[in-house]
This record gives structure tokens, C-alpha cells and sequence, in this order.
């Protein structure tokens, strides 16, 4: 069935933060395979600049939901996840996440649209540390195989 | 930050190099934990085929996450990308062997923009299918 129209607008506002760890970035390095030293080593991190370790660009997707996630469980929005894959993603970075950074996300439904036999929902989600500080945006649209039909 | 590559050394239409990215069923275990992304599609056959998919496949974001690599490894600097865009435009099917699969990721330099910043135009695919597509990564050179 066709995905509820109302949730198009809807924000949804900050968890509790979400603590950016060393460990964290190496194991999600190690599951990419990637051996790059800026996600494993401090003084190498240091040596370029950074704070600290810093995560590959693909990292946000770890937290980057945590936010808005409920409303895609919401009845009443009518998704089936079990029919759920992924259709496309972007990242704009303001800077690289590192570790001991403290984040949070407001999460917007930006739009939700139909595509042939699928349904398509698209989540925008602004990451600031607690702070305040602009960190990265990220745009995640999930296709519904058949939800339209 | 400091990438490797300058952007006064770099032309419009400049070719960076296929790389093959190998794709095994446990990649996408440690995938699925790292990520925290735990849908069946990605670990269990059986679930996958009675969705009506092939066979498992891989995360889209695994994927995305292998043409990530290829930008960083070209630039020198992860922290160079400021920003990075895929649509998923067709399936990884890991089949349950040692070999799994094999994604090719091959780029272009699209445009040169201002402030030493370019487009990476960035194609990935695997066996005849075009993973990804509308690929593209915008870097700060230096």
C-alpha cells in the first residue's frame, strides 16, 4: 500500500547523543577493510591535523538514523520493512567525525514519492555535536519494493 | 588536513584506475555488526529468496563504503571528501563460497571547481551490473 503523505515535514528532534569512540571507527574500518592509519592511529590522526582518530566517510550511517528511526515503525506511515532496500545516499561533511565527538541529529521526512512499483522515502538528518557545531548532513532515501502496487 | 594530490596537477577527464574490492558473506557479518544494520537480506538466504531477491546481498552501504575507499586512497586524506553521493542502482549477489564477489570501482575527474575542489565522477560495478549510479564525490585538493 501507498506510504502516508502526512509524514512528508515531519522532524523529529535529538536523542540522547551519540559518543563517537575509537573502537567504534576501528571495527567499522576493519568491516569496509579498510587499513587507512587516520582510523586507527591517534598520533597519525594528530600528525594531520585531527583531534584525534578520525571515521571513514560512510561512518554517520552508524548513528545518522538514530533519530527519525521511529518513524519509520510508525503504523501509520504504512511501511513494510521486510520489502525495505536501499535506494540512495549522500553525505555533505562540514569536517570528518573523530572520536570524542558528541552528536546529535534532528531528522526530517523531506519527501516520500512514487517510482514505478516502488515507493521512496527520503530522511534528511542534521548532525551537530552538543555544542552545536555543524558537523555533516546526510540524505537517506529507502525504496519499498512493490509498495506502490 | 592535506590531501596528497594538488589540484594544479589534475585535468578535466583524468582517469583514476579500477580497483577490485572483494565481497565475502562474512564481510557482510562484520558489516552488519559494525554498521548495526541487521536485515536479513544481508546474512540469510532463505529469508532473502522468500522476499523474492536472488540470493543474499550485500548492504548498499558496503558497497558505497568500497567507493569511499577508492576516493580516500586516491586523495591521501579521508577528511579531504566534502561531499559523497550514490544512488544503488542494482544488486551485490554474495553467493555462499570463498570467492563471494567482486566489486570494480574505477573514477574521473568530472570538473574542476573553485577554491581547488573537484568532482570525482565514480563508477562501480560488479560481473556486467552497474552498482552504483549517479556516483559522485567532491574533494578539497590542495
Amino acid at each position: 500500500m501507498a506510504l502516508n503523505r502526512d509524514f512528508v515535514g515531519r522532524t523529529y528532534p535529538p536523542g540522547a547523543p551519540y559518543e563517537v569512540s575509537r573502537v567504534k571507527i576501528r571495527e567499522f574500518a576493519a568491516a569496509i577493510g579498510d587499513n587507512n592509519p587516520l582510523y586507527r592511529d591517534s598520533e597519525a590522526a594528530q600528525a594531520a591535523g585531527y583531534p584525534d582518530v578520525i571515521a571513514p566517510p560512510t561512518f554517520p550511517i552508524v548513528f545518522s538514523l538514530q533519530s527519525g528511526g521511529e518513524a519509520l515503525v510508525d503504523p501509520d506511515l504504512g511501511l513494510n520493512l521486510a520489502m525495505v532496500v536501499h535506494g540512495e545516499q549522500r553525505f555533505e561533511y562540514v569536517r570528518p567525525v573523530c572520536a570524542g565527538d558528541r552528536l546529535v541529529m534532528t531528522a526530517t521526512i523531506t519527501d516520500i514519492r512514487t517510482a514505478g512499483r516502488n515507493e521512496l522515502l527520503t530522511v534528511r538528518s542534521d548532525v551537530t555535536t552538543v555544542e552545536g557545531e555543524p558537523v555533516c548532513v546526510t540524505y537517506n532515501t529507502i525504496v519499498e519494493r512493490g509498495g506502490a502496487g | 588536513m592535506t590531501a596528497t594530490v594538488k589540484y594544479d596537477e589534475v585535468e578535466v577527464g583524468q582517469e583514476i584506475p579500477a580497483v577490485d574490492y572483494n565481497v565475502r558473506r562474512l564481510d557482510l557479518v562484520m558489516y552488519a555488526g559494525a554498521s548495526g544494520d541487521f536485515n536479513q537480506i544481508h546474512w540469510n538466504e532463505r529469508f532473502a529468496k522468500m522476499v523474492g531477491l536472488p540470493d543474499v546481498i550485500a548492504h548498499g552501504m558496503y558497497t558505497m563504503a568500497q567507493a569511499g575507499r577508492f576516493v580516500t586512497d586516491w586523495v591521501g586524506d579521508p577528511g579531504a571528501i566534502v561531499d559523497f553521493g550514490v544512488r544503488f542502482s542494482s544488486m551485490v549477489v554474495v553467493p555462499d563460497d570463498d570467492q563471494g564477489a567482486t566489486v570494480r570501482v574505477s573514477g574521473v575527474v568530472e570538473e574542476k571547481l573553485e577554491d581547488k575542489r573537484v568532482v570525482v565522477g565514480l563508477t562501480a560495478r560488479s560481473g556486467d551490473a552497474r552498482v552504483l549510479s549517479k556516483a559522485r564525490a567532491v574533494v578539497q585538493l590542495s
